[in-house]
């Protein structure tokens, strides 16, 4: 019982303190939870890792509901996510209640005006980022093309594109498999 | 009736979700701004503005957000453990499996093209953001371009480049 209480204050400290998401997380919780604590192998941290990129959903919270697992079971895992969102669950709450004020000012008005395209610039820069991971091909152009074609003009929703290329990557095997045979 | 809409829209896209916290930003924008247009496209940019410069997941912080907007504090938890609710189920189903397959010619070929179509899906939100609500005057191109090279060759960190950019905004207008 104080191991899971222990984990769920462990990973709300790395909830409220790290900004930029999951993988600025990385280097927190390893930090606490094998060097410092030693509740888990380096070894076996790395695993977690691999299989929290593997998992869909939220890097953060896959790192948490393993690494808890893996320490203290499934109480533990559960502990460790909770303590993992609940810091944003309190703070984006406090400012979500003041935000519809807020937002008619005219000097947040004014701030935010400048913020937008800002916003806008950070979702295209890991796009083109992806792009560059995904080792694009003139092969292989057709994909993130007619995915975002598929999207922007059709209005598909982003599931079903997700989806589509899961199938085309099972098809692709299906057909080397047959090809070897 | 809206916490079970809120909770199947962000458990939606908590299975679906592959790719990292700009996928799901680009899914959950299309659910509530085009389908169920809970929220404008320009208060979408300013929640992920706000999701980005506070702590946590940028993910946890927009799912918080919206589902505070629709339904209060009852709603914003609803959208949140709906958002993990797949992971967590998908952990419990796959822990002995993956690490067999982790490396396996099925897994890779999957992976082949999947990464390629987040990439696509990835850029189709950020072009659907390009909008007037978003781009109001010639300085809003300006402050786009030099985000982009900032943040894709240079590495400079977001929540610094969203305080600069606001404080233009702040100084010119």
């Amino acid at each position: 019982m104080k191991l899971v209480l222990n984990l769920f204050i462990c990973f709300f400290k790395i909830g409220a303190f790290t900004f930029g998401g999951g993988y600025a997380m990385i280097s927190m919780v390893k930090d606490t939870l094998v060097d410092k604590k030693k509740w888990m192998d380096e070894k076996d941290f790395w695993d977690s890792i691999a299989l929290s990129q593997a998992l869909p959903g939220v890097f953060a919270i896959n790192m948490a509901l393993y690494t808890g697992y893996k320490i203290a079971g499934k109480g533990g895992a559960a502990a460790a996510a909770f303590g993992a969102m609940l810091p944003s669950l309190i703070i984006i709450a406090v400012i979500a209640s003041y935000f519809a004020d807020m937002n008619n000012h005219p000097i947040v008005k004014s701030i935010f005006s400048g913020i937008r395209p800002c916003v806008v610039a950070l979702i295209f820069a890991p796009g083109l980022a992806m792009l560059k991971k995904a080792n694009i091909t003139y092969k292989t152009a057709w994909l993130p093309i007619t995915a975002c074609l598929l999207i922007c003009f059709c209005g598909l929703s982003p599931i079903y594109v997700i989806i589509g290329s899961i199938v085309l990557g099972i098809v692709h095997q299906l057909r080397t498999k047959k090809i070897k045979q | 009736m809206i916490y079970l809409q809120l909770f199947w829209v962000f458990f939606k896209i908590g299975l679906f979700g592959f790719g990292g916290g700009m996928a799901m930003i680009s899914m959950i924008r299309m659910e509530v701004v085009d389908d169920y247009q809970w929220l404008s496209g320009a208060d979408f940019a300013d929640v992920l503005a706000i999701s980005q410069m506070t702590p946590g997941p940028i993910s946890i912080n927009t799912a918080t957000f919206v589902g505070y907007s629709q339904a209060g504090i009852l709603g914003s938890i609803f959208a949140t453990l709906a958002l993990c609710l797949p992971s967590a189920l998908l952990m419990i189903a796959v822990l002995a499996l993956f690490f067999k397959h982790k490396d396996s010619p099925a897994v890779k070929n999957v992976m082949n093209y999947m990464l390629p179509a987040v990439a696509g899906l990835i850029i189709a939100a950020a072009l659907l953001m390009c909008d007037n609500d978003n781009f109001k005057s010639p300085l809003s191109y300006i402050i786009f371009a030099a985000t982009i090279t900032a943040n894709y060759f240079f590495k400079t960190n977001p929540i610094l480049l969203i305080i600069i950019s606001g404080i233009i905004g702040f100084t010119i207008n």
